[in-house]
C-alpha cells in the first residue's frame, strides 16, 4: 500500500496543474461564462466539504483497522448507531439543500433564454436597451451567422461588439449540433426545425474559439470558427466593410450552402434576403415547399373548423395557438 | 421500393454485396486475419481433443445457473478485449492527430470506433459481467437450486451472445454505426446515415435486449419466489437486494429501449416519421425516450456492484455490515429516483429553467443515498479487522476513486455548470470515473471474491495486485488529463485537433490507457497462473474467506443441486450465524432432488434470431421472413418438449456429499 498521505497528495495534484494551463472554461472573458465558471467552483468547494473528510477517513480506517494492527479495537457485531445514521444522511442532505437552492436560483438567472440584466458585476443594463440579434445556422459542417438588423451574413466567422448584450437565435439544417464559445457562454444545442436561444455578452476584446460541441458526422472535428469580440467602432467598420460585399444570401445561395462541406472557407454576404432564417427554421428554403409553421397553422385551422362543425367544446384548439403560428411565406 | 426492385436477387441479398467486405482497410483485414486464424486454431483444437460433444452437452445446452453465469463472464471478458482495443485506437488517434497529421483513422473509421466502444462496453461487457455475477451468486445466496425459469436463463444468455456476435459481424461485413453509442436522430436517420451501420446497432441491441429483459424477469421472479425458508426480505444479503432492484429496473426500462429502437427502425425502413425533421417528426422525442431507458441503465450497472462491495467489505472487515437497513433503503431510493433524472443528459437542449432545475435537483438528491452507502462501507471498516486481499483492495480503490466521480457528477448536475462542461472531455472523464472506478472495479472485486466458489481454487494474489495497481494508476493517468482538458473547452469525439498545446495531455492519456492494458494483461496472467497452480490454491472448505452469506455454506464448486438440503435462515449474515451456532452439515438422509434438464432450444432459437437480425440489417426480406418463421417454429416445437426435468438420485447425492465430507476431513 502507498501510505495514505501520499495518495491524498496525488489526488490533489491535478488541482495544482489546473492553475498553470489555459483553462478557458474557468477563466472566460464573457460575464455569463464567468458566472457559470463561478458556479463550477462553488459547487466543487461545497462538495469538498464532505468529500475530503470521507477520503481522509477511508484512508485512516483502512490503515488503523488493518488486520496486523491488533492493538485496534475489534467489534465484529457493531452494526448500528442512530447518531451516525443521522449524520450520514443528514450531512449530505444539508449540503444538497444548499446546493439545490443555488441550483434553483442560478438556473433561472443564467437561463440562456433570459434577457441579460447586467454587462458584468458592476454594470447593470438600463431598461429598454435592445440586444444585438444574431441568427446562427449550423450546417454540415459549417456555421452561418446572420445579422438581420445589419442585413449581412458570414460563414465561419462571428464578430460582435464587446459590452453589448447579444441574443442568438439558433437552428440547424440537417442534424443536431451545439453552439459553443467557451469564452463567451455555455453551449446550447442547434436543432433542425427548432429554434433555441442564447443571451450573452462579451467583456474583453479578443479572438476566441467557437465550435460545435455535439458530434454531427464526418466533418464535425473541423466545424470550428473564430469569434472576434471587438470595440463598437471596429464592429461598425466591420459591418460597413461586409456590407460592401456584393454576394447575396438568398434562397439559392442557402440551398447551395447547405450541401455538406468540410473546412468551409470564411465568407461574407453584403446582402441577406429578409426572413431567410425563418425559411431555414421552417424547412422551406426550396421554392414551392410548404413551411412547417404554415402547415401547422393550416392543420390547426382545419381541426378547429372540423371541431366547430361537430360542435365540440371550444377548448380543443385555442385561438392563441393559431395566432403564434404566423405563416412567414406568402403562398 | 419500386416494383423493379422486387426481383429475387434483391429479395435474397437486399443491400448485401461483395462491396460490403472492407478489403481496402488494412486494419480490418489484419484483424480479420487474426480472428480467422485464431478461430481456425480453436475449432481445430476442439475437433482434435473431441471437445464438441462435451461442450454442447455441458455448456451450450446447460440450464444450470452456475454454468450460464460463467459463460456470461467469459462473454464479458472477451468483449472487454474488443472494446478496449477500440479504446486504445481512439487514444492513439487522438495522441497523434494534430495539425497536419490526420492520424491513422479517417473519420469514417474513427466514428465507428467510438460508437462501437461505447455500445460494446455497456451492452456486451458491463451488462454480461453484471448479469453473470447475479446469475451465479443470487441463487446460491438465497439457498435456491436454480433460477425460477432455467430454460429462459439459457435462452437469455444466447440472445445476448448472438447480439454481441452481430456487432462483431459488422467489423468484417459492412460497417458499424457512426453516430455515437445512443444513435441520436436525425444523425441516425436514413437521410444522414443511409448505410447499414445504424441497422447493425439497432438489431444487435434488439436481439441482446430480449435476452436482458427476460433475464431480468427471471432473476426478479427467482429472488421474490425462491428464497430459502426464513429469509424474509430484510434478511436477504445486500447483493441480493441490489440484484432485486437492478432487475426491477431492467424489467421496467428495457422495453422502452426496445420500443425506441423499433420506432427508429420504422423511421429508417418504412418511412415513418417519429424522429425525422419533417412531417411532424421530433428528434427530441427520441432523446427523451432513450435517456428514460439510459439513465436507469447506469444504475442497472452500478447497483449490483454496490452489492458486491457490501459483501466484500463486511467479509474482509470481519464485521456485520454497518447500517443494513439504511443500505437497503438507500438502494430502493436510488432505484426509484433513477427514473426522475433522465433530462440531466440534455440540459443544453433548450428546456426551460424550471424543468432544468427540477432534474438538476433530483440528480443531486440521488447523491444522498449514494453518499450514505459510502459512509456505511466506511463504518463497516471502522473497528473491524481488515484483511487486504485483492477484493478488498479493489474495494478501497473504488471508494477513493468513486467519491471523486460522484463529486464531478454533482457538478454536472448543476445546469449552469453543465452548460460549460456538457459534451466536453470533463464529461467523458466523469462517466469513466464512475463506470471504471465503480462498475469495473466492482466486477474485478467480485470476480476475485467469487472465483474460488465457481472453480474451487483461489486466484493468484500477486498478479491480482499487479492488475489492481495497473488499473488504479492507469485510470488516473488516463482520465486526469481529460478532466483538465474539459476545463480547456475540449469536446468529445474529435478526430483531430488544431491546437498543438493539447498534444501532451493526449499522450499522457494514451500512456494511462497502456497502463490499464497492462492491468488487463495482468488479469489474464492471473487467470492462467492460478489455473496452473490450482492444486496449491485449492479451496477445500467451500469457505475460503470466512464468508458470511449462504453461498459459502456449500462446497467449491457447488454440486449441480447447490444444497443437498435447503438451508433455513435466521439472520441476514446467515452463514456467519450458522457458523456461530455450531452448524452441522447433514451427512445422511438424502432424498432425490428434482432438477431441470438441459436443452438446445435456447441456442437454436437465438441462432435463428441472429440470422433474422442479420437479414434485417441488410434488407434481405426473404431470409428475414424465413428465419423469423423458423424461429416461431422452433419456439412452438420447444413447447412440446415434455422431458424437461429429471431426478438426481439420493445415492448420487450421497456420493457427492460424502466426497465433500472426505475432502473437508482431509484438510482439518
Amino acid at each position: 500500500m502507498i501510505p495514505p498521505i501520499v495518495r491524498r497528495g496525488l489526488l490533489l495534484a491535478p488541482l495544482l496543474w489546473l492553475a498553470g494551463c489555459d483553462t478557458v472554461v474557468l477563466n472566460p472573458s464573457g460575464d455569463i461564462a464567468a458566472q457559470q465558471a463561478h458556479l463550477v467552483v462553488v459547487s466543487t468547494l461545497l462538495m469538498l466539504l464532505i468529500i475530503v473528510p470521507v477520503m481522509f477517513l477511508i484512508c485512516l480506517f483502512a490503515w488503523r483497522y488493518r488486520k496486523s494492527n491488533t492493538s485496534a479495537e475489534y467489534k465484529p457485531d457493531w452494526d448500528h448507531s442512530t447518531k451516525l445514521e443521522l449524520l450520514i444522511w443528514g450531512a449530505p442532505l444539508l449540503i444538497i439543500i444548499v446546493l439545490g437552492l443555488i441550483t434553483w436560483i442560478y438556473t433561472h438567472l443564467l437561463d440562456p433564454y433570459r434577457p441579460l440584466s447586467r454587462l458584468d458585476e458592476n454594470r447593470p443594463i438600463a431598461a429598454g436597451v435592445k440586444p444585438l440579434e444574431v441568427q446562427v445556422v449550423a450546417m454540415d459542417w459549417k456555421w452561418v451567422f446572420i445579422y438581420p438588423e445589419q442585413g449581412i451574413a458570414t460563414v465561419n466567422e462571428l464578430v460582435t461588439p464587446i459590452d453589448v448584450p447579444v441574443r442568438f437565435h439558433m437552428t440547424s439544417t440537417s442534424v443536431m449540433n451545439a453552439f459553443y464559445i467557451p469564452a463567451l457562454a455555455g453551449m446550447v444545442y442547434t436543432m433542425p426545425s427548432m429554434d433555441t436561444q442564447l443571451n450573452a455578452v462579451m467583456n474583453k476584446v479578443g479572438v476566441y474559439d467557437g465550435f460545435s460541441a455535439n458530434y454531427s458526422g464526418a466533418g464535425f472535428s473541423d466545424m470550428r470558427f473564430k469569434y472576434h469580440g471587438v470595440s463598437q467602432a471596429d464592429f461598425d467598420a466591420w459591418v460597413a466593410k461586409t456590407k460592401s460585399s456584393t454576394t447575396v444570401l438568398n434562397r439559392t445561395e442557402a440551398l447551395a450552402l447547405e450541401k455538406p462541406t468540410i473546412k468551409h472557407p470564411i465568407m461574407h454576404y453584403g446582402t441577406v434576403d429578409n426572413g431567410i432564417y425563418d425559411l431555414i427554421l421552417n424547412r422551406c428554403v426550396a421554392e414551392g415547399s410548404v413551411c412547417i409553421n404554415t402547415q401547422m397553422h393550416q392543420d390547426a385551422t382545419r381541426i378547429k373548423a372540423a371541431a366547430a362543425a361537430k360542435n365540440l367544446p371550444k377548448d380543443v384548439c385555442e385561438p392563441a395557438v393559431a395566432a403564434t403560428a404566423q405563416p412567414t411565406r406568402k403562398e | 421500393m419500386t416494383m423493379s426492385d422486387l426481383n429475387l436477387t434483391n429479395l435474397i441479398f437486399g443491400r448485401l454485396s461483395l462491396d460490403a467486405i472492407p478489403y481496402h482497410e488494412p486494419i480490418l483485414i489484419g484483424t480479420f486475419a487474426g480472428v480467422a486464424l485464431g478461430g481456425i486454431a480453436f475449432l481445430a483444437a476442439m475437433f482434435y481433443f473431441r471437445l464438441w460433444g462435451p461442450f454442447w452437452r455441458n455448456w451450450v445446452t446447460s440450464i444450470d445457473h452456475k454454468k450460464i453465469g460463467i459463460m456470461y463472464m467469459v462473454l464479458g471478458i472477451i468483449m472487454l478485449l474488443r472494446g478496449f482495443a477500440d479504446a486504445l485506437m481512439m487514444r492513439a488517434q487522438q495522441a497523434m492527430a494534430f495539425g497536419d497529421n490526420p492520424g491513422f483513422l479517417p473519420p469514417h473509421h474513427f466514428d465507428q470506433v467510438f460508437t462501437a466502444h461505447g455500445t460494446i462496453m455497456i451492452f456486451f461487457v458491463a451488462m454480461p459481467l453484471v448479469t453473470g455475477l447475479m446469475n451465479y451468486v443470487v441463487p446460491l445466496q438465497i439457498g435456491a437450486r436454480d433460477v425460477s425459469f432455467p430454460f429462459l436463463n439459457n435462452f437469455s444468455f444466447w440472445m445476448t451472445t448472438f447480439g454481441a456476435m452481430l456487432t462483431m459481424a459488422s467489423l468484417f461485413i459492412g460497417e458499424f454505426g457512426k453516430t455515437g453509442w445512443l444513435a441520436f436522430p436525425p444523425l441516425s436517420g436514413i437521410a444522414a446515415s443511409p448505410d447499414v451501420g445504424v441497422d447493425y446497432y439497432i438489431w444487435s441491441l434488439q436481439v441482446a435486449g430480449v435476452g436482458t429483459t427476460l433475464s431480468g424477469v427471471n432473476l426478479l421472479a427467482t429472488i421474490i419466489k425462491m428464497r430459502a425458508p426464513g429469509m424474509s426480505m430484510m434478511k436477504m444479503p445486500v447483493f441480493t437486494w441490489t440484484a432485486l432492484c437492478t432487475n426491477a429496473l431492467i424489467v421496467a426500462t428495457f422495453p422502452i429501449l426496445t420500443i425506441t429502437l423499433a420506432m427508429l427502425s420504422l423511421d429508417r425502413i418504412a418511412g415513418f416519421n417519429f424522429f425525422t425533421n419533417e412531417l411532424g417528426g421530433n428528434p427530441m422525442l427520441y432523446v427523451n425516450l432513450i435517456w428514460i431507458w439510459g439513465h436507469p441503465e447506469v444504475y442497472i450497472l452500478i447497483l449490483p456492484v454496490f452489492g458486491v462491495f457490501s459483501e466484500i467489505v463486511s467479509t474482509f472487515s470481519g464485521k456485520r455490515l454497518f447500517g443494513y437497513t439504511s443500505m437497503v433503503y438507500a438502494t430502493v431510493v436510488i432505484t426509484v429516483l433513477s427514473y426522475l433524472v433522465w433530462l440531466h443528459h440534455f440540459f443544453t437542449m433548450g428546456s426551460g429553467a424550471s424543468v432544468n432545475s427540477f432534474f438538476g435537483i433530483t440528480t443531486m438528491i440521488i447523491s444522498i443515498p449514494t453518499g450514505a452507502k459510502i459512509f456505511n462501507w466506511l463504518f463497516t471498516m471502522y473497528k473491524g479487522r481488515i484483511r487486504f486481499t485483492v477484493p478488498m483492495m479493489w474495494t478501497v480503490g473504488f471508494m477513493l476513486t468513486f467519491v471523486i466521480g460522484g463529486m464531478t457528477g454533482v457538478m454536472l448536475a448543476v445546469p449552469p455548470a453543465d452548460f460549460v462542461l456538457h459534451n466536453s472531455l470533463f464529461l467523458i472523464a466523469h462517466f469513466h470515473n464512475v463506470i471504471i472506478g465503480g462498475v469495473v472495479f466492482g466486477l474485478f472485486a467480485g470476480i476475485n471474491y467469487w472465483f474460488p466458489k465457481a472453480f474451487g481454487y483461489t486466484l493468484n494474489e500477486f498478479w491480482g495486485k499487479v492488475s489492481f495497481w495497473c488499473w488504479l494508476v492507469g485510470f488516473w493517468v488516463a482520465f486526469t488529463p481529460l478532466y483538465i482538458m474539459g476545463f480547456m473547452g475540449v469536446t468529445r469525439r474529435m478526430n483531430h485537433f488544431d491546437d498543438p498545446s493539447l498534444q501532451i495531455y493526449f499522450i499522457v492519456a494514451a500512456l494511462g490507457a497502456l497502463i490499464i492494458a497492462a492491468g488487463i494483461g495482468a488479469f489474464l496472467v492471473q487467470l492462467f497462473v492460478s489455473f496452473m497452480n490450482r492444486d496449491k490454491l485449492r479451496d477445500v472448505t467451500g469457505d475460503p474467506w470466512n464468508g458470511r452469506t449462504l453461498e459459502w455454506a456449500t462446497s467449491s464448486p457447488p454440486p449441480d443441486y447447490n444444497f443437498a438440503f435447503t438451508p433455513v435462515v435466521h439472520d441476514s449474515d446467515s452463514w456467519s450465524d450458522m457458523k456461530a451456532n455450531q452448524y452441522q452439515r447433514p451427512l445422511k438422509g438424502f432424498v432425490d432432488i428434482h432438477m431441470p434438464k438441459n436443452t438446445g432450444a435456447g441456442f437454436i432459437i437465438s441462432a435463428l434470431a441472429f440470422a433474422f437480425g442479420f437479414a434485417m440489417v441488410w434488407s434481405m426480406w426473404l431470409p428475414a421472413a424465413l428465419s423469423f418463421a423458423a424461429m416461431l417454429v422452433a419456439i412452438i416445437v420447444h413447447t412440446f418438449n415434455y422431458k424437461r426435468d429429471f431426478y438426481i438420485k439420493a445415492d448420487e447425492v450421497n456420493r457427492t456429499e460424502e466426497a465433500h465430507t472426505r475432502l473437508l476431513e482431509s484438510h482439518v
